[in-house]
């Protein structure tokens, strides 16, 4: 996934516009000239000008770069679904952990990114859950983490 | 001094702490030898163990993992043509050549045995130098230390990357982030719109672990090129041969460690690029330059003692300043901030048995890195064929939990995951990740001292240069600001030159 460096010229120059709007509303340190929007103030203007920068060169080159060129993985259906499920992994992790219990949520998360990477079927849930309970019990037991039981709460182990 | 290093002695030789070592050995050749896994991702993965840890036990698991993993970084790099770690990358190609001769013994056990003497030697440079320099820097004001910061990521965008506006935009965008919270001078939350988990800042550490692991499993699951194919069926004894080289190539030898411990040293440059500045240097002042890339051994004499030089080198600037020389130590002084150890040139003075520590943790490791390296070597064809698409899903839940653990909040696992998908599209896009770590890691540092410079100058910036050894880092930052375009004019007229004559 390669973009026109203008495209990040744009993202960034406008990210830096943000922030020095929203430094105006910090407040200023009585009898000095330095407070808090100082820095951020001088490296957002930094920023800035390096997003302009980008434009102007991502703009000069438009011709024989493309705005966006597809990586060969993204038209690999399989491979797509991976690169998704390994993100949505982490944002189903940090939804339902809580309440589902982190044995449940770990062995899923497991059992679908080995499908999705071709591990052989017969060794798909076994390794899921065992792999589970070994980062379970490191980290619950020996490291005394309070992973979440969610749905196993009346069989804590 | 022996009070201390007595005192050092009994902590490092500790049976707990000898077992950590152990233990981290064998994870770091494992991960360093399972391509895709890096050095800097198995620091990463080490940390939220590492957080149940002594101090001391701490940075041994640390330092030793991270000297393994770059000298078994070679073996998969020799065997299959696919770098362990990204710092043995520059002689992959010289390696697999001479595979292909039958002489793969010959290249494993030169990365071994010239891993060991690099790293012994960056170690002796660390244990010379990093005292001296924390003597110095006692007299240090904010002027000097704004400088210093100042001109280390300088360093890490001018000198080590190739690309000078990308790698600025990352600086600043890794300083900007380093803003997020409460933790300015005026003690004002910035950037948190309302959000109490932000109040103080953005975790380091899930970022890293981010940065380092999550986006390698993306490139993992992205990644559509064949499996490569192992040619050798069994490799002979990989000391045949060694002294000879040692004999042959001295020089070699010793610029290579001196190179990686100086590269290592610079604030943003790692392993990675001192072992390619030592291979490209190898081939230039080579004898026999029309040998390099056929299966010839002198740059993997030369380059393999650079990486693991490297990684002592970086620890110089990260113990006496808390500038980090590489991402490693990027980390580490993570670690140390959380272990109490701060980093700065009073941690010399007030408690040097913990430096004498480090050094002789330094020591160890990469003598019995020569013992554990010919094990790995032993069971690399075991290794190698450890299937990766188990291993990274079981990572990646690792670093969920890991992340959790270090505050029991799943809002780090959110930064964690964020930092890792913004990471890999940034890497994807030629934008250079070091300079963004250092700006996070020296963020706060820099407007600190850059503030309470200012106060004290109050606002004139003649100030900042009134004192000579502040002067004389200005003076060198802006050289180093100048340098592109010196480089350029210079080239410019080297090449009229040329077409003159």
């Amino acid at each position: 996934m390669k973009f026109n460096d203008a495209i990040f010229g744009v993202v960034l120059a406008a990210l830096s516009a943000a922030i020095l709007i929203h430094i105006q509303a910090f407040p200023k340190t009585p009898g000095q000239n330095v407070g808090p929007a100082l820095f951020p103030g001088i490296l957002a203007a930094g920023l800035g000008i390096g997003g302009v920068m980008l434009i102007a060169r991502g703009w000069a080159v438009r011709a024989s770069v493309p705005w966006l060129a597809l990586a060969q993985w993204t038209r690999s259906p399989r491979h797509v679904l991976a690169c998704l499920l390994v993100i949505g992994s982490l944002v189903f992790y940090i939804l339902v952990a809580n309440k589902l219990g982190f044995l449940p949520t770990a062995t899923i998360i497991l059992v679908a990114l080995f499908a999705v990477l071709r591990v052989p079927l017969r060794w798909n849930l076994p390794v899921a859950v065992i792999a589970s309970l070994v980062i379970h019990f490191a980290f619950y037991k020996m490291l005394k983490v309070p992973l979440p039981w969610g749905v196993l709460k009346d069989h804590i182990w | 001094m022996w009070g201390p290093l007595g005192q050092a002695f009994a902590m490092v030789f500790e049976p707990y702490t000898i077992m950590v070592m152990i233990g981290a050995s064998l994870f770091g050749l494992f991960v360093g030898a399972v391509p895709g896994l890096t050095a800097t991702m198995a620091t990463a993965l080490l940390v939220p163990v590492t957080f149940f840890m002594a101090p001391i036990p701490a940075i041994a698991a640390i330092v030793t993992a991270t000297a393994m993993a770059i000298f078994s970084g070679d073996i998969p790099g020799c065997l299959l043509r696919i770098p362990g770690t990204p710092a043995s990358a520059a002689y992959t190609d010289e390696a697999y050549a001479l595979t292909k001769k039958g002489q793969a013994e010959l290249a494993l056990g030169a990365g071994l045995v010239f891993s060991a003497v690099g790293g012994l030697f960056g170690t002796a440079v660390l244990i010379v130098f990093a005292p001296a320099l924390a003597n110095f820097a006692l007299n240090f004001s904010s002027f000097e230390y704004f400088w210093l910061v100042l001109l280390g990521l300088t360093c890490a965008v001018f000198i080590t990357s190739d690309r000078p506006l990308k790698g600025l935009i990352m600086l600043f965008l890794g300083l900007l982030v380093a803003c997020v919270g409460l933790g300015n001078p005026a003690g004002f939350a910035r950037f948190t719109f309302g959000n109490t988990e932000l109040l103080g800042g953005i975790g380091m550490i899930p970022m890293m672990i981010g940065m380092f692991a999550i986006s390698e499993i993306i490139r993992f699951a992205v990644d559509t090129s064949p499996p490569a194919v192992m040619v050798v069926e069994k490799v002979g004894n990989i000391f045949a041969g060694q002294w000879g080289l040692a004999k042959k190539y001295p020089a070699q030898i010793l610029r290579g460690s001196a190179l990686g411990t100086l590269v290592g040293a610079l604030p943003g440059a790692g392993a990675d690029i001192a072992a390619w500045m030592s291979y490209a240097m190898s081939k230039k002042f080579s004898k026999e330059p029309e040998k390099f890339g056929t299966g010839h051994i002198e740059g993997i004499v030369e380059s393999g003692a650079a990486n693991n030089s490297a990684l002592a080198g970086a620890w110089i600037p990260a113990l006496v300043f808390g500038i980090p020389g590489d991402s490693i130590t990027a980390i580490v002084i993570g670690v140390l901030y959380m272990k109490n150890m701060n980093p700065g040139p009073t941690l010399f003075t007030t408690n040097p048995q913990n430096i004498y520590a480090v050094f002789l943790l330094f020591i160890i490791a990469n003598i019995i890195m020569v013992p554990l390296g010919v094990l790995c070597i032993k069971a690399a064809k075991r290794i190698l064929k450890v299937p990766r698409n188990i291993l990274m899903p079981v990572i990646l839940l690792f670093c969920a939990v890991g992340t959790f653990a270090i505050n029991n909040t799943v809002f780090d696992i959110g930064v964690m995951l964020a930092a890792g998908v913004i990471a890999y599209v940034l890497e994807e896009n030629d934008f250079p990740i070091a300079p963004a770590i250092l700006g996070v890691v020296l963020g706060g540092m820099l407007e600190e001292n850059f503030i309470s410079s200012m106060i004290k100058s109050n606002g004139n910036l003649l100030g900042f240069v009134n004192r000579p050894i502040a002067a004389a880092l200005a003076v060198l930052t802006l050289l180093v600001w100048l340098s592109p375009v010196l480089v350029a004019a210079l080239r410019k007229k080297t090449l009229s030159q040329r077409t003159y004559t």
